[in-house]
């Protein structure tokens, strides 16, 4: 359980390397910042590409319960900064590729974007290991591609094309590579099947973590409690992360939960809130967490505060449960591209005409890979890949029933 | 051997005894289908009808009894503020109220549970799924609060709920939200399950499942909300309900009678305008309209006429609807039958995105009238 002196410790804006045992007790009620550019460059800025300088966050980047902070100090490399800002970009150069694919009636159905939200994708994956475990709702294309999907494979499925991650059989809300488990389309669900990966991580020894996701909504499914609960009964070296973007649909936090402290919802759990519109913030957040997970503490649950730039799904407006204003103020000065735009330029990482070129790189990217999943194939209407992969391979029934008699489909093998 | 051939005697015996039914049943006038401007005219200048959409029937349907009794509430996610995900519950809010239009968080077991909990005190909730897919999340307390109640206290607790929303498959929306769930709710003991097709059924079979002392499961179909439907003066009218346990005949014909639910039945509907179109043929379409209990009456009566069976569901083919219709048939009008009984129905697969493999997932009106027309061996 918790020492007397953590369980006193709140939300302590601790700058730097605060030993874990210290306690403070500053009481001071304050959120998380979403300034997407609040964090200081603390050692001088190399030449090298890959020499480490340090950089402070924001004391207003985290929150804790039961919990110190994670060092507001972290190292990071030019080339880390480079990458993690065309990673953002290519991620929403993706989306807005959905967005204008969809609007050309060439995706069916349901598409969530995650615009605004992309550096929550983008600062978990530079803080775990391809070893560790992800697994998030429908609004998944960012994670699929930090997990190592293509921007292709992504696009091919929101086309339905038979190269797409899911060879056209799941959808936008469905996709699953290696070390990415959906994806998944039922609110909450996907939370105790994380706790699950998590199970089998400890089961099979080793030091990795389960990065699980779930929306603010999502965070009042029962089942998200009860995956709390096994978490910390068995020491599951699971991270919980609420993506707070203000809204479920459109009902917004405050409508929704009776604690909108998402990362005090753990109770019996330490909670790190963090400010998940700067992409350092994310990085640090969960690098702290995959550390306490790998000291064998159990569970954190962490709440990403973000926003969603667009509506709920491509259907929704997104401007009858919110104002114009909201939006616009939250893209303007919270945006995490931008924000880490800046942080480049004023700590000398790269040049404006730089970052310009690595823009460039990748919307021409997601331009080609677009143009290329268009290119593909649809899946052949027939019932041999209609009936595919039910079952596993070679374990199929003898048959499968068609929708009548005659269009029973006999698996040979 | 006579203990099977019962049930179809006594039937037969029934059926004998009814009133015919009008030959001339509303001409069905859906979405692209044929909506004449004669037709149209017909129905306003004589006789006060009018086109709904089988939203403005559930809305309808619903402001009547929330107006009615003031047991009545709605509950659901995005049911208040939102106007509901599907706009069913439009005006709603702003003309009952936030006491009774009531948003809830997430929590389909939870707010199942509370809605099954007010019912049994005595209230009358209407609570609304997004759609059906997530009442799985919930399904433990409608099966086991809900439908059992009664029975398990020999009578002493009612539970008088509704249970609604859109069911069944959906366009483009993948494996996890496009699902059938007529046979799971139809195999429940205690409760009651129907399915319109049109709008007048989609309000009186509502406002029936509202005023039933029963939990009921009221399964809607996303791609009909849209749709239009004329309404007779009769159905405008406040007072309107629907038997449960009631099939319609759609269509009259000789020839086979199929019978279908919720959205097929205007499938089959169109396949029977083509098979009469192509080969001359007359069937006869049925309605179920209720799913549980299931009127095999009019099924056996109308079988006596045409001789064979097609059911034409939407549903897995295991275990569903189209397998108890079949098997009912055969138990009920075996000696009727001049041709096994048949039928058309989703594929055994979960349901894929891409289009074209989504098009062979499920029936379609060329599939039907094939189908048909092989059995008649046309
Ligand atoms: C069990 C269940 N209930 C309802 C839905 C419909 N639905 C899909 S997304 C959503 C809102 C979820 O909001 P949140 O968890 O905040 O995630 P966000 O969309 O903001 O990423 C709802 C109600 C669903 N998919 N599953
Ligand atoms: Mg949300």
């Amino acid at each position: 359980m918790f020492s007397r002196a953590t369980r006193l410790t709140r939300a302590v804006p601790v700058r730097a390397i605060a030993p874990r045992a210290t306690p403070v007790s500053v009481a001071a009620r304050r959120t998380v910042t979403t300034n997407a550019a609040s964090a200081q460059v603390a050692s001088p800025v190399p030449e090298s590409e890959d020499e480490p300088f340090q950089v402070t966050l924001s004391d207003e980047s985290f929150e804790t319960y039961e919990l110190d902070p994670p060092p507001y100090t972290m190292e990071v490399t030019k080339k880390e900064l480079k990458q993690m800002y065309y990673d953002m970009v290519v991620i929403r150069q993706m989306e807005m590729a959905a967005d204008r694919l969809y609007k050309d009636k060439k995706i069916r159905g349901f598409c969530h974007l995650s615009t605004g939200q992309e550096a929550v994708a983008v600062g978990i994956e530079h803080a775990i290991e391809k070893t560790d475990d992800v697994i998030t709702s429908y609004r998944c294309h960012g994670f699929a591609y930090m997990r190592g999907a293509t921007v292709r494979a992504v696009l091919g499925e929101l086309l339905g094309r038979r190269e797409g991650i899911a060879y056209g059989k799941g959808g936008s809300m469905h996709m699953f590579t290696k070390g990415f488990y959906g994806g998944n389309g039922i609110v909450g669900a996907q939370v105790p099947v994380g706790a699950g990966l998590a199970f089998a991580q400890k089961y099979t020894g080793g030091k990795r973590a389960s990065v699980i996701l779930y929306g603010d909504g999502a965070s009042n499914q029962g089942q998200v409690f009860e995956a709390f609960n096994m978490a910390k009964l068995w020491k599951l070296p699971a991270l919980f992360g609420c993506e707070n973007n203000k809204y479920g649909m459109g009902t917004s936090a405050a409508r929704s939960s009776a604690l909108t402290d998402y990362y005090k919802r753990g109770q019996y759990i330490p909670g790190l809130k963090v400010n998940g519109m700067d992409v350092l913030a994310v990085k640090a957040a969960v690098k702290y967490g995959k550390q306490w997970t790998a000291e064998d503490n159990g569970p954190m649950v962490l709440e990403y505060v973000t926003y969603r730039y667009g509506g709920h799904s491509m259907s929704d407006p997104g401007t009858t449960y919110r104002t114009r204003e909201e939006i616009q103020r939250m893209r303007s000065t919270n945006d995490p591209i931008a924000g880490l735009k800046q942080h480049i330029l004023e700590w000398g990482v790269a040049a404006e005409e730089e970052l310009k070129s690595l823009d460039k790189k990748a919307r021409s990217h997601v331009n080609e890979e677009s143009a290329a999943a268009e290119a593909m194939a649809v899946p052949d209407a027939t019932p041999q890949i209609l009936f595919e992969d039910i079952y596993v391979k070679g374990s199929e029934p003898e048959f499968i029933r068609g929708r009548t008699l005659d269009e029973n489909y006999y698996f040979k093998n | 051997m006579s203990r099977y051939l019962r049930p179809a005697a006594r039937l037969a015996a029934t059926a004998r005894a009814q009133v015919a039914r009008p030959a001339a049943v509303s001409p069905f006038l859906y979405k692209t289908a044929v909506v004449s401007g004669l037709q149209k005219r017909t129905y306003a200048d004589a006789t006060g009808v009018k086109e709904y959409t089988v939203r403005d029937a559930l809305n309808e349907a619903l402001a009547e009894e929330l107006e009615a009794n003031d047991k009545v509430f709605v509950m659901g996610e995005e049911v208040a503020q939102y106007n509901g995900a599907y706009k069913v519950t439009k005006g709603l809010l702003d003309r009952f109220g936030e006491k009774r239009i009531i948003d809830t968080p997430i929590t389909e077991s939870g707010f199942t549970g509370l809605a099954v909990g007010a019912a049994l005190s005595g209230l009358h909730p209407v609570c609304e799924f997004m759609t059906f897919n997530f009442a799985m999340q919930a399904i433990d307390q409608i099966v086991n609060s809900a439908a059992k109640t009664l029975y398990m206290s020999g009578g002493i607790q009612p539970c008088n709920i509704t249970f609604r929303g859109p069911n069944g498959f959906a366009a483009g929306v993948g494996a996890q939200h496009s699902q059938d769930y007529s046979a799971w709710y139809g195999s429940i003991p205690g409760l009651k399950v129907v399915a319109p097709w049109s709008a007048e059924d989609a309000k009186g079979l509502l406002k029936a499942s509202i005023r039933d002392p029963n939990p009921v499961v009221f399964l809607e179909n996303e791609l009909m909300y849209g749709q239009s439907f004329p309404m007779s003066e009769a159905a405008q009218k406040d007072d309107f309900v629907l038997p449960f346990g009631k099939a319609k005949v759609e269509r009259v014909g000789k020839d086979l009678t199929i019978v279908s639910l919720s959205r097929c039945v205007g499938q089959a509907m169109v396949a029977a305008e083509g098979l009469k179109k192509k080969y001359g043929v007359e069937a006869e379409v049925i309605n179920l309209r209720s799913i549980k209990p299931l009127d095999i009456e009019t099924i056996v009566k109308s079988v006596k006429k045409t001789h064979r069976l097609l059911a034409v569901e939407s549903g897995f083919p295991a275990y569903g609807v189209s397998a108890e219709i079949l098997a009912l048939t055969m138990e009920y009008a075996f000696d009727y039958l001049d041709a096994p009984a048949q039928r058309v129905t989703g594929a055994d697969v979960p349901t894929p995105y891409a289009q074209k493999l989504e098009e062979m997932s499920f029936p379609t009106e060329p599939l039907i009238e094939q189908f048909a027309a092989k059995m008649l061996r046309l």
